[in-house]
């Protein structure tokens, strides 16, 4: 046939081929390890696991050897596989109160019980080069080591609990919450959903939806009340011994913002939160969540709707997910020139009729979303 | 099924999920139309790759199956190739070029030419299901229209296109209404195939990404939106098949030198191909040797 798109078995087996050279590269160069990976480029790898929803540092290092670095490529082999694996059960909620913490911040007091602690963070560094790393084999000078903070850490908005400044926090009930990733979406989605559909969006998304509210576009005055970062065991409960075991661990990092409010129809003036939640280390995300979680919580508060776009629940929602926006966006490469030719026939029977090659017709065009 | 990974379920998908799908199908054939949603599960294929009609088509799917997967009429582009070996791969399923033998057949874009018959499925992409969207980008008011039947913002929208243009300007992916209840998305087939909709064949639609799944059953009445001063007009190119002399097939326009020399051919390759064995030559078919 004419048509270089078609005939494709051959041009896939071979273009398959040329992307395992190119993802090698150059041979004179030694092949990078899953585990180099794993330990040397962890807050990648830690991206990965967030938005591929799973917890796994092996797999998704590999993911990323595989996809050359791509992370939205490597999230997206690790939701694929993830869907193949059994749904055993669900874990208990971890609780973050008895995290041990490599990190834990508070923007809000000075000090609190646990204390500041800065932990492994790129916050005060010079964002110089260091010319150095480029010369392989020097070790790093060894970092001092500190008493481990107490094993039960309390969090900040704690404090402000028993004063009752702070929006009180309504604990559901019995109700297990809903799975995003085992229903379809439905809304009004609810809290629950929400934070699902955040904790794994992307963080390009989420960070823009966040700064969109800081901006002014759904204001909320945020503070970071809190920020930890550190180790929390995960326990399931076996039906068969009748308690909890704990299965493993894994890192988190958690934002809890305490937002101005100056109360509402329905509301006294008091703080509000905002919550981030997200696997490994992943602040930015985290704090972005939180502000975003905040803002879409106007209508249980009793706010306006000032029409933000960070408001808008199905907005956020429906386009948090990277796998779905890159996989529908990336689609307009695939083959469509039957859709195209009945689009020429469509334009040209249009100028026919209208006698000339007359504007009015360079429009309609344009209205028609490509599909 | 000798050919099938044993890494793998059946056609990929746990039984679990596809008994899932399976009750969606169902649904979605009880209701004509109507958009069920389903809990989509990620594949490994993009979002946009017909993730949706490979969801439904393992679902159906037995060991017993013949099938074709075709795409823009063609069952050798990338994608429609890709998504035939994955089902060779996982399900170990005989598969087909030929319509007739098929028993169920994968579609983006097109239906095929050759009318389909009873016991045949045929599975459609479908990229955005919801025939409203882009009058009203919000799902939350498009379902609340459905369910009201509410559907004068399509016919204004129609109406507005004759005045401005003096025609429908939607060439495919052109709406249907199904046994005079549901507004419906054919996917973005061009609107020559909208005809052809009322068939014997089973036709499924899946949206993987928008997690929705509807269902034409056998026979339904799918009728093309129009008004009766302008009626409905399933054009193609006016031209016959320039490999197959074909008159009644849609035609996919190639650009064959510099100069914007063109030809049309067939976007059907089965049916085309099928012509041209039975003898039939179209006006370019001696110089086909590319």
């Amino acid at each position: 046939m004419y048509v270089a798109v078609k005939g494709g078995e051959r041009a896939i087996d071979n273009a398959h081929a040329w992307l395992a050279e190119e993802r090698r590269g150059d041979r004179e160069v030694s092949e990078l390890s899953v585990a180099q990976i794993r330990e040397q480029l962890a807050l990648a790898v830690n991206r990965v696991m967030a938005e591929g929803s799973m917890y796994d540092p092996d797999l998704a290092a590999l993911a990323i050897k595989q996809s050359r670095g791509d992370l939205i490529e490597a999230i997206f082999l690790i939701r694929a596989y993830r869907t193949t694996l059994p749904r055993f059960g669900y874990s208990e909620p971890v609780d973050t109160g008895a995290m041990a913490c490599d990190r834990r911040i508070s923007a809000t007091f000075k000090d609190a019980p646990g204390g500041q602690v800065l932990g492994p963070t790129f916050d005060y560094t010079h964002r110089l080069l260091d010319f150095a790393l480029a010369a392989e084999g020097l070790e790093p000078p060894e970092a001092v080591m500190a008493e481990p903070l107490p094993p039960e850490v309390p969090h900040v908005t704690e404090f402000l609990d028993r004063e009752g400044l702070i929006q009180v926090e309504e604990v559901p009930e019995d109700d297990t919450p809903r799975d995003l990733t085992r229903e379809p979406l439905e809304l009004p989605a609810g809290r629950p959903l929400r934070l699902q559909a955040l904790t794994r969006g992307d963080e390009g998304f989420v960070l823009g939806m966040a700064y969109s509210t800081q901006r002014g576009y759904g204001r909320n005055h945020p503070f970071v009340g809190e920020l930890r970062i550190g180790t929390v065991p995960v326990e399931v409960d076996l039906p068969e011994l009748g308690f909890a075991v704990e299965v493993g661990e894994v890192v988190l990092t958690e934002c809890e913002t305490v937002n101005q409010f100056v109360g509402s129809k329905t509301e006294p003036a008091q703080f509000t939160r905002g919550y981030g939640l997200v696997f490994g280390q992943t602040e930015r995300k985290a704090i972005s969540m939180a502000l975003v979680d905040r803002a879409l919580r106007w209508e249980e508060l009793g706010e306006d709707n000032v029409g933000a776009p960070a408001q808008d629940e199905e907005f956020v929602l429906y386009h948090s997910d990277n796998i779905q926006a890159t996989g529908f966006l990336e689609h307009i490469k695939l083959p469509h020139y039957v859709d195209f030719q009945s689009e020429l026939e469509l334009i040209r029977k249009l100028r026919r009729e209208a006698g000339t090659s007359s504007s009015a017709v360079t429009g309609v065009l344009a209205r028609e979303a490509a599909e | 099924m000798d050919g099938q990974d044993q890494a793998y379920n059946f056609a990929y998908l746990d039984e679990q999920t596809k008994r899932m799908i399976r009750r969606a199908i169902l649904k979605g054939l009880a209701v004509p139309g109507y958009q069920v949603p389903f809990a989509s599960r990620e594949m490994p294929m993009p979002y946009g790759w017909g993730t949706g009609g490979v969801q439904v088509s393992a679902a159906v799917m037995v060991p017993e199956d013949r099938f074709k997967v075709i795409d823009q009429g063609a069952d050798d582009t990338t994608n429609a190739v890709s998504i035939r070996k994955f089902f060779e791969k996982t399900a170990g399923v005989a598969v087909t070029e030929r319509t007739g033998e098929a028993t169920v057949i994968q579609t983006r874009h097109r239906i095929p030419e050759e009318e389909l018959g009873e016991g045949q499925v045929l599975v459609y992409q479908v990229p955005i299901p919801e025939p409203l969207r882009f009058l009203e980008p919000s799902e939350v008011e498009t379902r609340k229209m459905h369910a009201l039947e509410e559907y004068g913002l399509m016919h204004v929208k129609l109406y507005e296109d004759i005045a401005r243009h003096g025609a429908i300007s939607t060439a495919y992916a052109y709406p249907v209404k199904v046994e005079g209840r549901y507004v419906m998305d054919p996917s973005p087939i061009p609107k020559f195939d909208n005809p052809k909709m009322e068939m014997a064949a089973v036709q499924l639609f899946g949206a993987g990404r928008e997690q929705r799944i509807y269902a034409l059953p056998p026979y339904t009445k799918v009728v093309s939106l129009d008004f009766e001063d302008h009626p409905f007009d399933p054009s193609k190119a006016d031209h016959p098949c320039d490999l197959c002399g074909a008159e009644d097939s849609y035609l996919d326009e190639v650009i064959v030198d510099d100069a914007g020399g063109r030809m049309f051919v067939c976007s059907d390759t089965d049916y085309c191909g099928t012509r041209q064995a039975n003898g039939h030559r179209g006006a370019l078919a001696a110089e086909d040797a590319a």
